[in-house]
């Protein structure tokens, strides 16, 4: 009830300076908004981070071909012209599930870079070899059709499923269900549309970037025996030649906490089997998603620190104005002294009035700190309209903008504004005790 | 209980000015009876001003004692000091010191809110700080602030305020130095009631027309009581 009252004539104060006063306030609120602003881009940050990694899968591991340094090649392959690397049908059979435990599954992939043509329509693609497990690993939606099945690969169908935008560019206001077109030299019949889906971002450098848009998915079998190992590409001036087996294997984990010792088996499979070749690479999303938690906390950290500064400068500006407003009201001071109030009621007053203030822009703050997902799309829709980036090299920014989405967490709408309240503790103390220092007779007498 | 509502006996007060020692008061004594009315009076540098600090215990003596309704004031702490302020000591002053921000009946209320224990303010506290208001001739204008009143009723709102905790003494420091005659008249009456009600009132002046409505009058030179009575010029 008392506390209630101080409050009360604290506002009564404050209110007799209301430009100053909302002034004062503004450098909290400002604080406040950012420190939730901060965290909530961080975690969005974190959370998009994250749900990239997991869409590589959490159980899965990922082997992958790697074309090795050019010196190395040229004194690996003297003479022969022919690149040969990467991983093996032999690495296959040793990564299967009946060789090493807890694997439930082993899913190879080929990758061939191919023109696509449908009648006068062309386009650059990517043809990728693969079973039918592919479209569970890696979260592959279907818009129309089916994904290729194990008859398609045993019987080496020449089938495909197709990715959205080679649907919208080969057949244009068409459907493309169970026509054909060519990749390359052969004929495929469409069987299936995937859905449109975002691109992936690199991650830590163990994945590149990667357009799921462009993709013609067909029976690894079918691939085999249509193109074989070897892959001859023929640019302007220039010609390159490679045999590669398989580009990727993605291997299924039966739990989440078999996945980082199996990835140990594998890593030892492969050195075994490739020798001292440097012909591969293992990508496990578990460890990406534990690096990409531990850098989240220094991340936040350090948004959060650069916020709290800025907390910080309102605080010293709260502490200015309130100096400034006990040696205006050194008066008031005295007859309150005069009237029987002791230093520590001086103490308390002034340290409401300091609190309330910036309980009262923490509490601002943290209203437009939750409108801070509103606040960010609206930039987005800014940065849109002003730099409208349809060449494919910004895509990767626009990705990267795109797909972040800041998450206000509740616990740091509490810890601003407690940090707010706290602020105006830590500044209010110095002018309020100077007030309460202050000689009744010579406050009396302050003109 | 004393039989004086206040009692200054030796009072000594010494202002140290770097290496200089002023010497204030140098050995004041003075009685104030029940329902006294009190004329201080004297030129600047008389020590009045330092003699009204001290009775108000706004400040300690350097020697001597002041018993205010039976406590020696001289040796208590700053809290305790408050305290007395608080309960025994109504404060009137020449620039009426209203809080600004609060209306009249907020400003007659603020030496409730400092009551030691501090107690929290009562509807039976209101009606008083009302009552008040109504006897110092504020009716009606209770919602007012500061700004909106002229000096006089500034002043009664002063004199609400000092009366609000029933003190043993009211202080009067100039009360009508910043009024017209007329207004001085009205203040001069009430403080006049207030005295035929039983209050004891100690205030310092420099005009005789003032100084002439109390009771008696002490005249002050160079730290010392120069006489009692009334002196024309």
């Amino acid at each position: 009830m008392r506390i209630f009252r101080t409050i009360q004539l604290a506002v009564k104060s404050l209110l007799l300076h209301k430009l100053r006063s909302a002034l004062t306030m503004l450098g909290i609120v400002f604080g406040v908004f950012s420190v939730i602003a901060m965290l909530a881009i961080g975690e969005g940050a974190s959370r998009k981070a994250q749900d990239q990694v997991l869409e590589l899968g959490a159980k899965n591991i990922i082997v992958k071909s790697v074309k090795p340094s050019q010196q190395k090649s040229t004194a690996s392959s003297s003479g022969s012209f022919m690149l040969r690397y990467g991983l093996l049908r032999d690495d296959l059979r040793l990564l299967s599930p009946d060789q090493i435990p807890h694997v439930t599954n082993a899913i190879p992939i080929r990758e061939v870079d191919q023109a696509l043509r449908n009648r006068h329509r062309e386009m650059e693609g990517k043809l990728i070899g693969c079973s039918p497990e592919y479209q569970e690993t890696n979260n592959l939606k279907m818009s129309r059709g089916r994904f290729l099945s194990h008859h398609d690969l045993f019987q080496m169908q020449p089938v495909c499923v197709i990715a959205a935008e080679v649907a919208e560019t080969l057949f244009p206001g068409e459907d493309p269900l169970h026509k054909s077109f060519q990749v390359g030299t052969d004929f495929y019949e469409v069987v299936g549309i995937a859905k449109p889906r975002g691109a992936t971002a690199a991650i830590g450098g163990s994945l590149a970037g990667r357009s799921y848009n462009k993709d013609v998915y067909i029976p690894l079998r079918t691939m085999q025996v249509r193109l074989g190992d070897d892959n001859i590409q023929r640019g302007q001036g220039s010609f390159s030649a490679e045999s590669v087996q398989l580009h990727q294997i993605t291997i299924q984990v039966d739990d989440e906490k078999n996945v980082l010792p199996t990835a140990e088996v594998i890593k030892e499979t492969l050195l075994r089997n490739h020798k001292d070749e440097s012909d591969w690479d293992i990508v496990v999303p578990m460890e990406l998603l534990e690096q990409a938690k531990q850098i989240q906390v220094i991340f936040n950290l350090v948004l959060g620190s650069i916020a709290a500064i800025s907390l910080v400068v309102g605080g010293i500006g709260i502490m200015n104005i309130m100096l400034a407003t006990v040696t205006e009201r050194t008066r008031e001071i005295g007859v309150r002294r005069a009237l029987g109030a002791r230093q520590r009621d001086i103490t308390e007053q002034f340290l409401t009035e300091t609190v309330v203030l910036a309980g009262i822009g923490g509490i601002v703050g943290v209203i437009l700190g939750m409108l801070t997902p509103l606040a960010f799309e609206g930039i987005q829709l800014m940065i849109g309209f002003f730099s409208p980036s349809t060449g494919s090299a910004d895509q990767a920014f626009d990705n990267l903008f795109t797909g972040l989405v800041p998450i206000v967490k509740t616990w740091t709408l509490g810890l601003a504004f407690g940090i707010s309240v706290g602020i105006g503790i830590v500044f209010g103390v110095y002018p309020a005790r100077a007030a309460a220092r202050l000689d009744p007779i010579e406050a009396l007498r302050h003109e | 209980m004393s039989d004086y509502a206040a009692q200054v006996i030796g009072l000594h007060k010494h202002y140290y000015l770097g290496e200089v020692v002023v010497h204030a008061l140098q050995g004041v004594d003075i009685d104030f009876p029940y329902g006294d009315f009190v004329a201080i009076m004297g030129s600047s540098g008389s020590g009045k001003s330092t003699l009204l600090n001290l009775l108000g215990a706004l400040d300690r003596s350097t020697g001597g004692q002041y018993i205010l309704g039976g406590y020696d004031v001289s040796t208590m702490d700053d809290n305790a000091l408050s305290d007395i302020r608080n309960k025994m000591i109504g404060f009137i002053f020449q620039s009426y010191n209203l809080i600004a921000q609060y209306t009249v009946l907020e400003n007659i209320e603020v030496p409730l809110h400092y009551r030691p224990g501090r107690p929290p303010i009562e509807n039976s506290d209101r009606d008083r700080c009302a009552y008040l208001a109504n006897l110092v001739g504020l009716e009606g204008r209770t919602d007012h602030r500061p700004f909106q009143l002229s000096g006089g009723q500034q002043q009664r709102v002063a004199i609400a305020r000092a009366l609000v905790n029933d003190p043993q003494i009211i202080l009067a420091d100039e009360p009508t130095g910043n009024l017209d005659s007329k207004t001085e008249e009205e203040i001069m009456a009430i403080l006049e009631d207030l005295n035929a009600q039983g209050r004891t009132i100690i205030m310092v002046t420099h005009e005789n027309s003032v100084a002439k409505r109390a009771k008696r009058q002490i005249y002050m030179k160079d730290g010392v009581v120069a006489g009692h009575g009334f002196f024309p010029g």
